[in-house]
Parts: structure tokens; C-alpha cells; sequence
């Protein structure tokens, strides 16, 4: 093989946020729209690669998919030793619109996956003027616990390999060796209570199910993506949504909970529409 | 098809590897029919069909018939792809003593998916 440079950029940014000095890495690639990407809970923005590495979307796109603080290459702030990290919807949002301020994106695209894909929801009925568009990966207004979440972070049981294996089938069945791996290599590197903290947002604090007939996608349009093998966010949550708002929903075949990372051709083949319809806006 | 685990596993090195550490037998319940499994550094080293007076065993995995015959289908039909799939929708219950299950979920996933590779063939 020939050594090879992707055309991704990574930088840290230092930025406050939530009122505490923050230092967060930030990949991007290609000009023009800016497309704001948001991770699963307990993997980082790695999981967007093969959009930050596909020339169809960069060339009319400037993707920028950042790893949220605890996560990735992003530090938690100083003093984290002392308490247990815990997401909330209202620190979510906060975080989103303050790094979109920090790049000084105008009215971003904002793409988020599973806790992305619900925060995107969030978004749309709280701030829909700060964004040109929405798309909402594996959507669902909200998600019952299946299983003890203690399991997740207790000191007699690997937090990496418990966390990928709770996730491991949520990738669809028909994925990618490569990719399957490489999806759950990234929750293997999470840090100790890291997936635990996001799925209380996911699990707890997010549900949105009341707010839900209150987004106006005449506000801000919204698009709905969903892998049909997706258990956790269901093919019928992302529906209920369609249907209560009015966006367009796609059901994705052999795709399960992580779409553009778990077999990134397939996904952006699903993309590739939605981003068309949002540059004719 | 439960018949088939031992040898499936304990020629897949990779998944073997991954299990080098348990030490433990499990149950497998199809409707009310019991299997004990001993496994034994990654290996499957004793399958024994119930019926049993006194079974000693960490946890166990309980379904229908018509659900783990989905399961082990090559490509399983939606919602029936993965164990956490079937416990969501009630359809599986997993009891006991959960920490070897949870220590070990990629190996024991595998291990219990395992026919799936033999109805391939």
C-alpha cells in the first residue's frame, strides 16, 4: 500500500464551555455548508470518518465532527476525578450551540447519531433558528433501559469490553468485519463511566416524547435516517416522529445503530439525497 | 442445534482466545428443557441435557422454541439478531448470576450464536 494522507484536519480547540475552560478536538474536511456531527453515547467523532473522507459530501460541505468533552481526544474539565460524568439535555444543548459559536458556523447543519439523533430533536423544538437543518440518525423520542446500567462501570468488570459488547448488536448483522470491529474498538477506549453518563441523558433526562408535537419543521427542516436492524432507537420511534412532525423518514436496509461507522458506504448512499434536498433550501 | 456449540467453539481459536479467562457453567432453556454447559478457558468441555433435580450453574439464558430456532437462523429475521434484541421485547430472560455473562458479553454472544454457523453450511 501507498503511504497516504486522509484530507482530515485535526486541531484542539480551546473554548469555554459551560462555563468551564475546555480543550476539545475538532476534525474537519471539505468547504462550503457547514455540517455539524454529533457521536453516539461512549465512542467519539472518529465514527464519522467516512463522511470527513468522502468527496461527494466535502465538496459541497464543510463536515466538522468534534469528540464531546470525556470523550475521544477531548479532556473532561480539570477536576473530573471528583465526580461521576452524567449528560444532561440541557448541558447538551448548551455544548452544541457553544462550539457552533465557536467556529463561528452560520446556521450549521447539525447531524447527530443515537444521543446525537435525539439531541437533534432537542435542537429543533428549542433553537431552530440556529440551524439551516437538522438530520436526526437513529431517532426516537425516547428509549427505556433494557438492561442494569451499573454493569456498565463497576471495578470487577471491564468497563471497554462490557460497553462494546452491549453494543455489539446493534450493528447490524450484515456489516463489515472491519467495520463492525472498528466500531466497537472505539467504545472499548471510552473512559470509565463515560457510556453510563451519556445514557442518562439517552435513557433518563432526554426523553422528549412530550415536546415532540411542538417541532415545526417549517422552522427548521428536519430528516429522519434509521438503520432497520437499530433495536435501541426502533424503525417505529423514528416513524412516530415522521408522523407527529411531518420530516421525511428513510428506513435504512442492512444498516443497524451506527450507520456511518459500521458500514459508511451504505450509509452515505442514504445521505447523499438528504444533502441535495438541503443545499436546494 | 445446542449439541453443535462445543464443537463449533472450541475450533474457532479466535473466539476460544477471547474466552481464555472464564471458568463457568451456564444453562440454556428451550421452553422448559434445560442444557447445562461447562466451559473451561474458552472451551465448551461438557454439554449435559437436563431434566435436572439440582442444577448448579452461574446463569441462564430462557426462551421458546420458536425463538431461539429464530435466532439461530444464518441471517436472523429483525429483532431477533441479538441477545439484548430479545430481552428488550421479553422475549428472552437472562437470570442468575450475571457478572461471568457481562464479564465476558463478545464471547458469550458468539458461544451462544454459534449454530448460527453451522446452518450455513
Amino acid at each position: 500500500m501507498n503511504p497516504r494522507f486522509e484530507p482530515i484536519t485535526g486541531r484542539y480547540l480551546h473554548l469555554d464551555l459551560l462555563g468551564k475552560a475546555h480543550r476539545l478536538y475538532v476534525e474537519e474536511a471539505g468547504q462550503g455548508i457547514p455540517l455539524l456531527c454529533l457521536h453516539t453515547a461512549g465512542s467519539d467523532a472518529r465514527q464519522y470518518r467516512g463522511v470527513l473522507n468522502d468527496a461527494r459530501v466535502t465538496q459541497n460541505f464543510r463536515v466538522i465532527a468534534f469528540d464531546m468533552p470525556w470523550h475521544g481526544r477531548s479532556s473532561p474539565p480539570a477536576g473530573w476525578q471528583n465526580a461521576d460524568y452524567q449528560l444532561t439535555s440541557r448541558d447538551y444543548v448548551r455544548m452544541i450551540l457553544e462550539v457552533a459559536d465557536a467556529l463561528e458556523l452560520d446556521r450549521p447543519v447539525a447531524m447527530g447519531c443515537s444521543i446525537g439523533g435525539r439531541i437533534v430533536l432537542h435542537l429543533a423544538h428549542e433553537h431552530p433558528e440556529r440551524f439551516r437543518a437538522l438530520i436526526g440518525l437513529e431517532s426516537a423520542a425516547h428509549t427505556e433501559a433494557y438492561y442494569d446500567l451499573a454493569w456498565l462501570n463497576r471495578p470487577d468488570v471491564h468497563g471497554g469490553m462490557v460497553c462494546a459488547g452491549v453494543i455489539s448488536g446493534l450493528v447490524a448483522p450484515v456489516a463489515p468485519d472491519a467495520e463492525r470491529w472498528e466500531t466497537l474498538w472505539h467504545y472499548m477506549q471510552s473512559g470509565p463511566g463515560v457510556f453510563k453518563g451519556d445514557l442518562h441523558f439517552y435513557m433518563l433526562d432526554g426523553d422528549i416524547r412530550d415536546r415532540v408535537d411542538q417541532i415545526d419543521i417549517n422552522h427548521c427542516p428536519l430528516f429522519l435516517l434509521t438503520g432497520e436492524y437499530d433495536y435501541s432507537c426502533t424503525s417505529e420511534g423514528t416513524l412516530d416522529i415522521a408522523k407527529r412532525t411531518g420530516a421525511p423518514a428513510t428506513i435504512m436496509q442492512g444498516l443497524g445503530h451506527f450507520p456511518m461507522s459500521e458500514d459508511p458506504e451504505k450509509f452515505i448512499a442514504y445521505l447523499l439525497p438528504v444533502l441535495e434536498k438541503i443545499r436546494a433550501l | 442445534m445446542i449439541a453443535k456449540i462445543a464443537g463449533l467453539v472450541n475450533a474457532d481459536r479466535g473466539l476460544v482466545h477471547r474466552g481464555r479467562f472464564v471458568d463457568t457453567t451456564f444453562m440454556i432453556a428451550i421452553d422448559d428443557a434445560p442444557t447445562l454447559l461447562r466451559v473451561q478457558e474458552g472451551r465448551v468441555t461438557k454439554v449435559t441435557p437436563g431434566p435436572f433435580i439440582t442444577p448448579d450453574y452461574s446463569f441462564c439464558l430462557r426462551a421458546s422454541r420458536n425463538v431461539w430456532e429464530k435466532f439461530w437462523q444464518p441471517l436472523p429475521p429483525l429483532g431477533y439478531t441479538d441477545i439484548f434484541a430479545l430481552v428488550k421485547q421479553k422475549l428472552m430472560q437472562v437470570e442468575g448470576n450475571l457478572h461471568p455473562f457481562m464479564a465476558n458479553l463478545l464471547y458469550f454472544k458468539d458461544v451462544i450464536a454459534a449454530p448460527r454457523r453451522e446452518t450455513k453450511r
